[in-house]
């Protein structure tokens, strides 16, 4: 990505992402006006507003019970908790990705009936272990795919923010990374059109669209073609969970995020022979499924501080 | 030589070829076990002949698939579960898995060892 355009919009003009608060349990964001802007810490005291909150959850993996966290199920209803007890209660969540495991209808059933508690609307994208029953994709698309285009990209609008839910997971290419594909960028080019680029854009994803870790696979073949579909608007937020941790940068008008799971922690990129589960002490396990939260603070467009606040232990 | 008569014959012939040269065949197969480990096939690239069956078993922690696109694809193979292919005609067949696609392997399969006495 290059510089910002500044000329023509202008940096007051321009609607920017001020603050956003993460956790293991979501991420809560607030959009004011129109412009998302910050709010308080999830499972704290909520700040009043008069915009709206969204909250991220992502990677619950229903059905997991391996080592490095035996029973998936129970953190991510730890998880729900916390967004239940939200003061401020969030407009809608969105899940990006790796609802299940494997794809079972089980896992699939257990997880809407945990999600369902929270008593939010929510947004799902599929990630790829959402995709691998018999008949590939078949069960999350009957769920959740049913009004969206394709392999289950969609968008909507909510308080002049443009949400745009993306999937990567599919036709995946030998030795390739996430693959969005052609079809899916001429609905997202299509779907950008007459927009004005003061229209603060939130594109979410399973797999990082940028590349975080080309080795492990920690990106999208294609992510570049999007995001460059995206460069014209002022304030873009790039939201993606697959990797278990959380990773941030700030790119011209473009944020990018990846969200904690609720399941379990993956190595930082390179720190491990491969990105599978991490097997973390059993009192350290909920820390790195975001009990841990970071505090970004975008001033003017530019990310000012992150801080880590232990929610337990 | 005269056509009536021998048919039968021919025919008896060709499948007592068929039994010879299948017996030695079948006595040949091979298993082979290819480990996945570490978001790696291991080994990563094998040979085999026609008629052999590869097995991969998934030591990891997480799921992964076998895929060779228009031969042959495994179902999602979560710890300690195996897939097995036999390869029934020569080539080379590259493979990924489905869900990391960054994992690749190969495996090569040889002609096996001429039939004696095959024909069309």
């Amino acid at each position: 990505m290059s510089a910002n355009d500044q000329d023509h919009d202008g940096m007051s003009r321009r609607k920017v992402l001020e603050c956003m608060t993460w956790a293991g349990t979501g991420v809560l964001w607030t959009v004011a006006g129109g412009v998302p802007t910050s709010l308080g810490l999830v499972g704290e005291a909520m700040a009043q507003t008069s915009g709206f909150t969204f909250l991220q959850i992502s990677d619950s993996h229903v059905g997991f019970d391996k080592p490095a966290n035996p029973n998936a199920l129970g953190t991510l209803e730890e998880a729900i908790g916390k967004v239940k007890a939200l003061k401020a209660k969030p407009s809608f969540m969105i899940h990006t990705g790796d609802i299940t495991h494997l794809s079972k209808v089980k896992e699939f059933d257990d997880a809407q009936q945990i999600i369902s508690q929270a008593g939010l609307q929510t947004h799902y994208v599929p990630g790829e272990h959402d995709m691998i029953d018999e008949n590939p994709g078949h069960e999350y698309q009957e769920r959740y795919g049913k009004t969206a285009k394709g392999a289950g990209w969609y968008s909507f609008d909510q308080n002049g923010v443009h949400f745009i839910g993306l999937v990567n997971v599919v036709g995946l290419k030998a030795g390739g990374l996430g693959n969005l594909g052609d079809e899916q960028l001429a609905w997202l080019a299509d779907d950008l059109k007459g927009k004005s680029a003061s229209t603060p854009i939130v594109v979410f994803a399973h797999i990082p669209l940028w590349t975080v870790y080309e080795q492990w696979g920690w990106g999208t073949d294609d992510g570049a073609k999007a995001l460059g579909l995206l460069k014209p608007f002022g304030s873009v937020t790039v939201l993606n969970g697959h990797i278990h941790q959380i990773i941030q940068k700030v790119e011209g008008n473009v944020t990018f995020h990846t969200a904690r799971s609720t399941a379990f922690p993956q190595p930082a990129p390179g720190t491990a022979p491969s990105p599978g589960p991490m097997k973390v002490p059993d009192d350290k396990l909920r820390t790195m499924l975001g009990i841990a939260d970071i505090t970004c603070k975008v001033g003017n467009a530019r990310l000012a501080t992150i801080v880590d606040t232990p929610l337990q232990g | 030589m005269k056509n009536f008569g021998t048919g039968r014959g021919a025919f008896a012939a060709a499948l007592l070829l068929a039994l010879v040269s299948a017996l030695p065949a079948a006595a040949r197969a091979a298993e082979i076990a290819v480990k996945i480990d570490n978001f790696v096939f291991t080994p990563q690239k094998i040979t085999v002949k026609v008629g052999d069956t590869v097995t991969w078993t998934n030591a990891d922690d997480i799921p992964h698939l076998v895929v060779a696109t228009g031969h042959f694809r495994s179902q999602a193979l979560d710890t300690d579960d195996k897939y097995s292919f036999t390869f029934t005609a020569p080539g080379t067949f590259e493979y990924f898995c489905g869900l990391h696609p960054q994992m690749t392997g190969s495996v090569v399969v040889e002609a096996a060892a001429p039939k004696a006495g095959a024909t069309q």
